[in-house]
């Protein structure tokens, strides 16, 4: 190839002083796959998505579920999307920015949802994950427990964990956790 | 390296002209034999070296050492003690200086006549035409992010003909290297001949991510105690701020909290080394694997550069973990792949609006594609959804297709819609060149029918 090397060579010192490019804004493979996902999404019902950053920053994104059924009805829980370049080689990071007594979701916003971790697969896609989500607040169960004095009463007392669940929602104290209103 | 002899002395340049100057049989297209290839090899061929790590050091030295005078190596990393056992240009009173510097430095001061200019900054803080300024990119990385943003910038350069043949003045080649422990990878990247990066993105195994109620609840290895604090005890004690690996007291803290929740488990095996490797993703580095990939790959990019021998092809692996295996093999190319692929020639008035283009879309006769919608170099011109997208950039629907991508008159768009293959509907992703017909400024010739 040295014969095109010494080619561009010449070209380049003649275009030394013309215009050259527009700066480009590279698209990565992630960004491609992502804005396929985000076009193609059908979000459940009451559930909304916002881009706080504006129409063309996919990369970030927020996720509103408003269960309509369960422990969690009438509640409106907001996460946050963080989505790496090498998407969907890895999976984006989901956390909870709603204070929320659940058993598999910690005080801190840490979600424990296996597609998010262990079980991500290139395969699926933003929609899996906000349906994932969606199905803890009407399926939370006790045997993935991150918020581990949550899940003991939902396993031990499932009348007292509707308690209080209900209480959090509505902005107060369970055990020694305040929880703001979220209904 | 005998500095009085074999770098800088008379018969300097034997070895080398064994390989450039004689004939041979199983040589690359158009391999000119003969004292003037070295000549031209020293005076036109530019590599970047991306990373001064394991890998880099080893490529500079192996680059400088195989001819190459025009070098230029970008690392945003300091040196650190550990890093001293195997990247090799680096001495203890380096420790907090610039690697891409000291690499740079060190090279020169080894091999006489090479240049090296150092560069020490992010891949990201450069341009699209620094990058372009070189014939051959050699990438000695750890990183599958890093490897994926220097691939989709290398194949931003590659042009298509009207037929969807690559233009052979616009392939960016690039030798990728990679170890981990005793295991290495040493690869050679035509863009729009052999595979990029992302045709073959599935050769990394994806990282293994413990499940959270794991680490929180019933922890078993030290690396389950060690995620633990890094991920969830971070967080609980620090509130907003957030970790940064590369801060030896963030790091500090992460192992002595691994520390008392592997105690309280009873648990054994944290140190402060697996702690790093753990957060860091990092697998321990063998100097011997790194010189040996690095040879491999600086022979990849003499022979690109001169033809002296055919390339690789296109993947080699090695193993040296029990004796030695080392094996080559074949990849293929996606050629529907998003970043190295040609792509849809489509030919459009430069009057087209956006909602005409998609009305175009839907009639067209080898890609019909319907309910597009469309991103420009990271500008979403239109969605279908979600609603709340789909209203902010409905408005662009009435605009001039030619005018939302900058009046520029040929370049590459995506389009997410519904196609229709054997009368079932199924999702794609798709690639377009598009070109503008008619009143566009400054370009007369459209012969050139391409489109990165
Ligand atoms: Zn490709």
């Amino acid at each position: 190839m040295i014969r095109l090397f010494k080619v561009k060579e010449k070209q380049r010192e003649a275009a030394e002083n013309a215009n050259g490019r527009a700066p480009v804004k590279k698209q990565s493979a992630g960004e491609l796959r992502l804005h396929k996902d985000i076009s193609e999404l059908n979000l459940p019902k009451s559930t909304t998505i916002s881009f706080p950053n504006g129409k063309d920053d996919l990369m970030n994104f927020e996720v509103s579920i408003r269960p309509d059924e369960g422990y969690y009805l009438g509640g409106t829980f907001l996460f946050t999307f963080q989505v790496s370049p090498i998407y969907p080689h890895e999976a984006p990071k989901v956390k909870c920015k709603t204070k929320v007594y659940h058993p598999n979701i910690d005080l801190e916003g840490n979600v424990c949802l296996n597609i998010l971790r262990e079980d991500w697969k290139p395969v699926l896609n933003i929609n899996t994950i906000i349906y994932g989500l969606h199905h803890l607040f009407t399926q939370p169960n006790h045997e993935d427990p991150l918020n581990h004095d949550a899940a003991a009463v939902l396993r031990d007392n499932p009348k007292m964990f509707e308690v209080n669940v209900r209480r959090a929602m509505a902005g107060g104290y369970v055990g020694q956790t305040y929880f703001p209103r979220c209904m | 390296m005998d500095n009085h002899n074999s770098v800088s002395g008379e018969n300097r340049w034997r070895d080398l002209d064994k390989l450039l100057v004689r004939p041979g049989n199983i040589v690359g297209p158009n391999f000119e034999p003969g004292p003037q290839l070295r000549d031209d090899l020293q005076a036109y061929a530019k590599v970047l070296v991306v990373g001064a790590g394991g890998l880099g050091c080893e490529l500079l030295k192996d680059l400088a050492l195989s001819g190459f005078r025009n070098l230029e190596v970008i690392d945003m990393d300091r040196i650190e003690v550990s890093n001293l056992n195997r990247q090799f240009l680096f001495r203890l009173q380096d420790v907090g200086k610039p690697k891409a510097e000291v690499a740079a430095m060190r090279v020169m001061e080894r091999v006489s006549g090479v240049n090296i200019v150092p560069h020490f900054c992010r891949i990201e803080d450069k341009n699209i035409e620094f990058y372009g300024d070189f014939n051959i990119i050699a990438l000695g990385l750890d990183s599958i992010e890093a490897r994926s943003y220097i691939n989709s910038v290398a194949c931003s350069f590659l042009e298509y003909d009207s037929d969807d043949k690559p233009c052979e003045e616009t392939i960016k080649p690039m030798v990728d290297g990679g170890t981990e422990g005793f295991k290495g990878h040493a690869r050679v990247i035509l863009p729009g001949i052999t595979p990029c990066f992302e045709c073959t993105i599935w050769l990394f195994p994806p990282q293994v991510k413990f499940p959270l109620c794991t680490l929180a609840e019933t922890p078993r290895t030290a690396a389950h105690c060690i995620e633990y604090a890094h991920l969830i005890k971070w967080n609980e004690v620090h509130g907003g701020k957030s970790f940064d690996a590369d801060d030896p007291e963030h790091m500090q803290w992460v192992y002595s909290e691994a520390l008392k929740r592997a105690e309280l488990f009873g648990i054994s095996g944290v140190t402060y080394s697996l702690t790093q490797g753990v957060v860091k993703n990092i697998i321990p580095a063998i100097a011997s694997t790194n010189a040996i990939i690095s040879a491999a790959c600086a022979l990849e990019a003499l022979k690109i550069a001169t033809g002296f021998s055919k390339s690789l092809s296109n993947y080699l692996t090695y193993n040296g973990a029990e004796g030695l295996h080392t094996k080559v093999t074949e990849f293929w190319k996606d050629n529907d792949c998003l970043v190295c692929g040609p792509g849809v020639l489509i030919e459009v008035d430069s009057t087209t609006s956006l909602q005409k283009f998609i009305d175009l879309l839907r009639e067209h006769p080898t890609l019909p594609i319907s309910k597009p919608s469309m991103v420009h170099r990271g500008k979403n011109l239109y969605m279908q959804a979600p609603p709340i997208l789909e209203e902010m950039t409905r408005s662009n629907l009435q605009l001039p297709l030619f005018d939302l991508m900058g009046r520029i008159p040929k370049d590459v768009i995506h389009v997410t819609g519904t196609v229709t293959l054997n009368d079932r509907k199924t999702s794609a992703l798709r690639k377009l060149r598009i070109v503008f017909k008619g009143n566009v400024d400054g370009v007369a010739d459209m012969d050139m029918a391409g489109g990165a």
